[in-house]
């Protein structure tokens, strides 16, 4: 369903990702591990359509040639990304911003919109499932939440948006690890035969709680090895130094959370 | 009632300078010599020149270009009650409603007042008590700060009159709906309103500027209010006049010991509209804090000269205004805080945020402080910014379409001040005729739940 081939992407003169290829099938879960600054985030953003890279190379996914598509083409085609550093915006309200993706999702699909009645039936049921407490109903998006907050908002408008592609993006990065149960917990809920997964993290941790069926290691903007979830463990053991030369980005990225 | 434009007679058709003065039979003497001595004012004084400080982004020329014609007609149309319904707040109580500058009775209620508490409009006072008046306008003849407000007592035909005795307080807020409908004309109106605030009372003044079709009509308001000793008045201005129209409005306050004063001001409509603020903490432990929220788009240019002078000790003033800008519209912020020599302890804060929604749009900010006494806090801070990127491209992410992201974020943006507008009703109109601009879906109950509204509640309120 996802196709990745000879994948490049750069920011000025800085190239971040360097002829990656990577095929995920529907119902499977893909664990993309690597240093800082192999590139792990760029991929998640570039893959959700974040217009601040130079790209070449093919994606294709579901029939639809991703790279040409806008972001909100690509969340309507069924893809999602769980943000590292999800954003605050005051003013907004969490509900209401759901309800508009929602239902801007559906018109995509030629569906009826979803009423506010209908939604907060469905916005309780996928509120229960990440703990998420009832405040978050009147208050704006993201805005004073907690750290553990912030990512269980991602998994509750994965949860409501229904996507067959989910990037989780260090979802397991500033969690205790009640919260990573949590979250992980509301991850494996939401993981059927048809929604295929790329979950990207520095920690093998993430990986005890969402199961990979495999794993790839990033470096230097390519994939450098492929294996099981015992190659995370064994990552986890001897780091990624001896991932040898190809390893080390000899650029290393400088952009703020694109690494 | 009959209103005093029965006896009126115009002044002459021609542009600003040419005007003389409003006639009014049977009108005092001492009025009509402030009249006369301030339409001498203008013909020696003329209008500012854009050099002046308070005036320099505003371009006077389409004002002064016009050719207007004063309102003498009271207006007869049916059709109006059904105009103010929709531009009236409904707030319960007292509703003062003038139609082209002239009091309309058939509109109007005043009801729920405390006893001693006058509120009506400035004619009949002026008929019934005009020497009550009189101390207000003689000292109009000394000086003015500029034309406009010069014109305003030349030309004003009526206005509001509200007068509260010590500790009186007015449960329901007082509105007052000014409604230009120039069927074509070329109209000046000039409001005048005066409120007096005893000692330990307590009023809402709710003030509406708006139009009915987009003429070139001006209105040239001034407005002065007078806290006593631990008075408190919070005050309301929604300023949705005609996209044509020009409003050049002047709001002073005067502020005796540990009274409260609060502003909020909204503008989104006029092509030209000037919102000066002028307050005077004048009485020790006074406060004030004052909102501003302004839209220009199109060729609407949005201006806000803001002055607070602290001349007491230990008061404390806070101004939060913010400005979207669209298209070619520009936005100002003129904000001048001055602290006096011997106003020790002053609190001041003045905070200007813009957004800048294209290239074509202007926003102009000016926050000044002037410090002339020790001991004082004081802090100022202007930012002008566009959207964020990373906040466009995580909704876009979630599949909400470009133009509508835009629209939610600058609607967030401009929400913090929605959020302060203390009266509900009121709160529910600005919201919604924000999210109209900003073409944020304004029916949507979920946009703007109350703020510690339960899921039970909620789901109660929408079934």
């Amino acid at each position: 369903m996802l196709e990745i081939e000879d994948l490049h992407a750069s920011v000025g003169d800085t190239e971040i990702l360097r002829g990656l290829d990577l095929t995920v099938n529907p119902g499977e879960v893909h664990a993309i591990m690597g240093p800082n600054g192999s590139g792990k985030s760029t991929l998640a953003h570039v893959l959700a359509g974040r217009g601040n890279f130079d790209v070449t190379g093919q994606v294709h996914y579901d029939g639809h040639d991703l790279l040409v598509m806008s972001p909100e083409e690509r969340a309507i085609a069924g893809v999602f990304l769980a943000f590292q550093h999800p954003i605050e915006i005051p003013g907004v309200g969490s509900l209401y911003f759901l309800r508009t993706a929602l239902n801007s999702i559906r018109r995509g699909h030629s569906l009826d919109e979803v009423g506010p009645v209908e939604f907060l039936k469905l916005i309780e049921d996928k509120m229960a499932l990440v703990e998420m407490d009832q405040s978050f109903m009147s208050r704006s998006v993201n805005e004073g939440f907690s750290g553990g907050e912030v990512k269980r908002n991602e998994i509750l408008q994965m949860a409501v948006l229904e996507p067959s592609l989910a990037i989780l993006d260090e979802t397991d990065s500033g969690l205790d690890i009640d919260a990573l149960r949590v979250v992980a917990s509301g991850v494996n809920a939401l993981r059927n035969e048809k929604r295929a997964m790329l979950v990207i993290t520095h920690h093998q941790r993430l990986l005890d709680y969402i199961v990979p069926d495999r794993v790839h290691v990033l470096a230097a903007g390519r994939i450098v090895r492929v294996g099981g979830k015992e190659l995370a463990i064994s990552l986890e053991e001897h780091g990624y130094v001896d991932l040898g030369e190809t390893a080390r980005p000899d650029q290393p990225a400088t952009i703020g959370t694109a690494t | 009632m009959t209103t005093a434009t029965d006896h009126t007679t115009a002044a002459a058709v021609g542009n600003l300078s040419t005007f003389g003065v409003l006639s009014v039979e049977n009108e005092p003497v001492w009025l009509a010599a402030a009249r006369e001595a301030a339409s001498a004012w203008v013909g020696a004084h003329g209008f500012p020149p854009q050099k002046d400080e308070d005036w320099r982004y505003v371009s006077l020329e389409p004002i002064l270009g016009t050719s207007f014609e004063p309102s003498s007609e009271p207006i007869d149309d049916p059709g109006l009650a059904v105009v103010v319904d929709e531009i009236s707040m409904h707030l319960g109580g007292t509703r003062l409603v003038f139609v082209n500058g002239h009091y309309c009775a058939e509109l109007s209620r005043v009801i729920g007042l405390p006893e001693g508490a006058r509120v009506s409009n400035l004619a009949t006072v002026l008929a019934q008590d005009a020497e009550r008046l009189r101390p207000y306008f003689s000292s109009d003849l000394e000086e003015y700060r500029d034309a406009f407000a010069a014109l305003n007592t030349a030309l004003f035909a009526d206005g509001v009159f509200i007068e509260l005795p010590d500790d009186t307080t007015v449960e329901e807020p007082i509105e007052l709906v000014f409604l230009t409908d120039t069927g074509g004309r070329h109209l000046v109106t000039s409001p005048r309103s005066l409120v007096f605030v005893g000692t330990r009372s307590h009023v809402t003044v709710v003030e509406t500027y708006a139009g009915t079709a987009g003429n070139d009509y001006l209105t040239n308001a001034v407005t002065e209010i007078v806290l006593r000793r631990s008075a408190q008045v919070e005050h309301y201005n929604v300023q949705v006049e005609s996209e044509g129209a020009f409003h050049l409005a002047s709001l002073t306050v005067h502020q005796d010991q540990e009274s409260r004063f609060s502003s909020h001001l909204v503008a989104l409509g006029s092509r030209i509209a000037r919102h000066e603020v002028r307050i005077l903490l004048e009485g020790e432990g006074a406060k004030v804090s004052l909102d501003g929220l302004y839209l220009p788009r199109g060729d609407q240019h949005h201006d806000h000269p803001v002055l607070v002078e602290h001349v007491a000790p230990h008061c404390s003033s806070r101004q939060l205004y913010k400005g979207i800008a669209d298209e070619h519209g520009h936005g100002v912020f003129n904000g001048h805080v001055v602290v006096h020599h011997g106003a020790v302890g002053t609190d001041a804060s003045q905070t200007n945020k813009n957004l800048l929604l294209c290239d074509s749009a202007e926003i102009d900010t000016r926050p000044r402080l002037e410090i002339f006494a020790d001991d004082v806090a004081c802090s100022h801070g202007a930012t002008v910014g566009r959207l964020n990127d990373d906040a466009l491209f995580y909704l876009r992410s979630r599949g909400i379409a470009e133009r509508l992201a835009r629209g939610l974020l600058t609607y967030g943006f401009a929400r913090e001040l929605v959020d302060r507008l203390e009266l509900e009703p009121l709160r529910a109109r600005v919201n919604k005729l924000t999210a109209e601009r900003l073409m944020v879906d304004e029916d949507d109950p979920l946009l703007f739940p109350s703020s510690s509204i339960s899921a039970q509640e909620l789901m109660e309120r929408l079934q």
